[in-house]
């Protein structure tokens, strides 16, 4: 065990963990952020995405240790339920939920994408978002949901 | 109207509805929500009989502790049971209090109305609300079906929009899952199954592994292999130690003869369906009527298939220490049967139903029988290995690949002779597939949960025994809607198949639909008669025919596709024949190295009276994404060793860049019956997709899943 510091969410958070657990982990199980989901651990579904220093990391595959002094943000910093970000809103009004257990990691992305591109087109907005799976079914609202954030955010 | 099945096992009025005293409601349903939107739906139906608005009501999901017993959450029924249950008693309850209402204001029941729970009656000023009326009291009666729902043109809330139920949590990330439950002193859980289902266990390290950081357990039970941690990483790299160290015998190889093989080869049991029951009869050999001027077959086949949950199976386990208590075991669970899951984990336990207690717990989308049952008892033996500590045991993606049942292989072998003007004469229809329905159910010596069958003293699974329920399995949707004045319809429930199977949303309609509206559309281009003119001259019944034209309406059938390598197809049916109507076109192209690209699809549907209109849409929509993710990619590969789809890349599913724009027309029926709508696309889908191909590229696609590869073997064989 060694003490590691990052900051997730605005916060500075010290810990005593085994540098190679898996951020994930860290989030959901020390600093009690369960909103990013376990999907498969291969960097294969996007389950577990979050932002660090602002590109899209997958936290499955990536050990606490490379996120020393780093900034994560995390579902929960994106907004909350009092103050959702125009991107949750815009996913709240298209109602782009079935199960939901998709969606944080969909939200992540669209973030990262958003902050990219201003008014991205239907195929960089299917292509940012390929390797988020969904088995729900939901695609065609996440698609509308993220063009209606982009009006918000980027107008 | 007939009383509900679920309000005749539950008649207490008390286990449905709670008024409390701060103006909130809650809603109890046995069934579970498995993102279908039933709690939205369930919520919607009570606010409108009891005129409270909708933001009022939590909906509480099954739990035995609470006694509401509704079996299963499946095959579409939660609408039909769940939600006619609730409208049923909420009408009485509605009626109960203006009675209780109108002796308190010292009014005539007649004069009383209500606005958002607020009792009171025009040009009076008294008044009184639930709560204040009710609110924290029981009923304790018994629900007697005097009053009266609330007719269609009554409504004031259902048909409006209203927003899912929890969807700002879903997307805040703070949406309580089974997987996201806390406990001070949680632990964690991880299995090593064998690599192969007849693999035994033949030498396992453990001293070395339990010697790992914060490993709290080892558990070995006969094959049955697992680890309990302080810490998730920790179980998760024990578990992989111990994976490393175990050595295994492999009893049995997996049978790879083709499958299409071993369906028709293999010993079988055989039964005539006829309006969609299998019976006794004996089976009529293939007639060919006099006036037949062409006789047609064709086979179609669908490869085994999973669930593929995009959150493994979880289940958290407690057993208690504490003397006296009544429970001792607690399993919180995203099951689709919290009441059948306790009598298999007490069977499988050997413990008295009544000291566990089940509780559904919110879960990732599992679309039919997926691993949510057997890692109930995986979570359960570990937490019987260190009492008092809750375990939280989460498969990882390899295990939910390789372990959970699948959607059955399945063929089906069509015969149709039509006459002079292509009009069928007779219609033969043999389905081939293994068992669709292994829900966990205890039967004496065997059980029905995996690891039931790996520990020492194995309890194997119960025989498998053709399913006699209408529509039930195998020859679900097997009884085409059309009127053929000569019909045979045989399913076969084939023995000694290599893999394991049970409920995938659908069952067998899936592959029959697909081989139905397949078949159709082969028959109608025989004939040189339009698919769509051609299903409407077999159809009466009026309903389908309206899906038809809308969907076809909508996608502009008929006229002509410009560009080279794009094709139209339509399908359509009415899931268990009962259920909702859906038809289909989509719109695809088919590129020269036969890559198939879903460019547009248009849904028509009715589910007779339209609750929640967008929630209907995300079902529809929902389901023919997955199963053009069904018919387009997936397919679960083996070899003797074991499965070889292990994760997303051995198993893709289709992404954001392959699922097609959709629009979907809804037909509402506000004098019919709410209908499940689930389930209602998916076998047209892949029947419009093979027949849009055909039009595209004039090839007949019959093997699913319709890869590159398919494609080109298809034109190879030609
Ligand atoms: S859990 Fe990390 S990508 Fe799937
Ligand atoms: S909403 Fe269920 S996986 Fe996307």
């Amino acid at each position: 065990m060694e003490k590691i510091s990052l900051t997730v969410n605005g916060q500075l958070r010290e810990l005593e963990v085994t540098p190679e657990t898996p951020l994930l982990y860290v989030l959901r199980n020390d600093l009690g952020l369960t909103g990013t989901k376990y999907g498969c651990g291969l960097e294969q579904c996007g389950a577990c995405a979050v932002i660090k220093n602002g590109e899209k990391i997958y936290s499955c595959n990536t050990p606490v240790d490379a996120c020393r002094d780093s900034e994560v943000t995390t579902i929960e910093g994106i907004g909350t339920l009092e103050k959702p970000h125009p991107i949750q809103a815009a996913f709240i009004e298209e109602r782009a939920a079935q199960c939901g257990y998709c969606i944080p990691g969909m939200i992540i992305a669209s973030k990262v994408l958003l902050d990219k591109h201003q008014h991205p087109d239907d195929k960089t907005i299917r292509q940012e978002l390929s390797d988020h799976l969904c088995r729900c079914g939901t695609h065609p609202r996440i698609l509308r949901a993220v063009k209606r954030a982009d009006q918000e955010v980027n107008s | 109207m007939s009383i509900s099945s679920s309000l005749e096992r539950n008649p207490d009025l008390d286990s449905w509805l709670q008024i409390h005293k701060d103006g909130t409601l809650t809603l109890f349903t046995g069934k579970v929500e498995i993102g279908q939107g039933i709690k939205t739906a369930l919520a919607l139906i009570a606010a409108e009989e009891l005129d409270v608005a909708f933001e009022r009501i939590t909906v509480k999901t099954a739990d035995t502790a609470l006694g509401l017993n509704e079996i299963f959450t499946a095959g579409s029924g939660s609408m039909e049971e769940s939600g006619s249950a609730i409208r049923q008693v909420t009408a009485e309850i509605r009626e109960l209090l203006l009675q209780m209402a109108a002796k308190r204001l010292n009014l005539p029941v007649e004069r009383l109305s209500v606005t958002d729970g607020l009792i009171g009656a025009a040009e009076t000023n008294s008044t009184i609300t639930y709560w204040e009326l009710f609110g924290g009291q029981k009923f304790n009666r018994k629900f007697n079906g005097e009053a009266k729902p609330k007719k269609a043109d009554q409504y004031q809330q259902i048909g409006r929009p209203v927003s899912l139920i929890g969807i700002e949590s879903l997307v805040g990330g703070t949406a309580d899952y089974i997987q996201d439950m806390k406990f001070p002193d949680l632990a964690y859980g991880r299995i090593i199954r064998p690599p192969q289902y007849h693999a035994e266990l033949s030498r396992v390290d453990t001293a070395e592994v339990s010697a790992l950081p914060g490993v709290l357990k080892i558990v070995q039970d006969g094959r049955f292999l697992a680890v309990i941690a302080e810490r998730e990483e920790q179980a998760i790299r024990a578990a992989s130690a111990l994976k490393e160290s175990a050595e295994w015998n492999f009893v049995k190889e997996l049978d790879c003869t083709d499958i299409s093989e071993l369906l028709v080869q293999n010993k079988r049991t055989s039964l005539l369906v006829v309006n969609g029951i299998p019976i006794d009869d004996p089976i009529p050999t293939i007639a060919i009527p006099s006036a037949a001027v062409r006789t047609s077959t064709a086979s179609y086949q669908r490869p085994y298939q999973m669930h593929g949950s995009i959150g493994p199976s979880t289940a958290l386990a407690l057993f208690s220490e504490a003397e006296n208590n009544p429970v001792v075991l607690t399993v919180w669970t995203h099951s689709q049967g919290v009441f059948p899951l306790r009598v298999s984990l007490a069977h499988a336990l050997d413990m008295n139903p009544e000291q566990i207690r089940v509780v559904h717990k919110q879960g990732a989308g599992c679309y039919g029988h997926n691993g949510a049952d057997d890692v109930a008892l995986d979570a359960a033996l570990l937490a019987r290995a260190i009492p008092g500590r809750p375990v939280l045991l989460t498969w990882m993606r390899e295990d939910e690949h390789c372990w959970e049942p699948y959607g059955p292989a399945m063929l089906i072998k069509l015969q149709a002779s039509v006459d002079a003007q292509g009009q069928i004469l007779s219609w033969n229809h043999d389905v081939f597939s293994d068992s669709h329905i292994r829900r966990p159910r205890p039967v004496e010596g065997h059980s029905g949960l995996l690891a039931s069958w790996h520990r020492a003293t194995p309890l194997p699974p119960p025989e498998k025994k053709p399913n006699r329920a209408p529509h039930g399995g195998i020859h679900r949707n097997s009884d085409p809607l059309y009127k053929f004045p000569q019909k045979r319809i045989v399913k076969h429930l084939v023995e000694d198949l290599p893999l394991r199977t049970s409920a995938l949303r659908t069952l067998g309609a899936f592959a029959n639909i697909f081989a139905i509206e397949s078949f159709m559309d082969e028959l109608a281009a025989e004939a040189e008669i339009d698919a769509l003119e051609f299903r409407i001259r077999h159809l009466e019944d009026k309903r389908a025919i309206a899906v038809l034209e809308a969907a076809a309406e909508k996608a502009g059938w008929g006229t002509p596709l410009k560009i080279e390598g794009m094709g139209r197809g339509i399908a359509f049916s009415q899931y268990k024949n009962l259920k909702c109507y859906a038809a289909v076109v989509m719109t695809v192209a088919v590129d020269e190295y036969g890559n198939i690209q879903l460019k547009h699809a248009v849904i028509a549907a009715d589910a007779g009276q339209i609750v929640d209109a967008d929630g209907l849409i995300n079902q529809l929509e929902g389901g023919l994404i997955q199963a053009a993710s069904w018919t387009l990619k997936e397919e679960v590969r083996y070899q003797a060793e074991g499965i070889l789809s292990q994760d997303w890349e051995s198993y893709p599913i289709l992404t954001f860049e392959e699922v097609p724009e959709i629009e979907t027309v809804l037909i509402n029926r506000p004098d019919e019956p709410y209908l499940g709508s689930g389930e209602a696309t998916s076998g047209p889908t892949a029947a419009a997709i093979s027949n849009a191909v055909f039009n595209a590229i004039g090839v007949r696609l019959r093997r699913l899943p319709f890869t590159m590869e398919e494609v080109q073997k298809t034109v190879s064989e030609l």
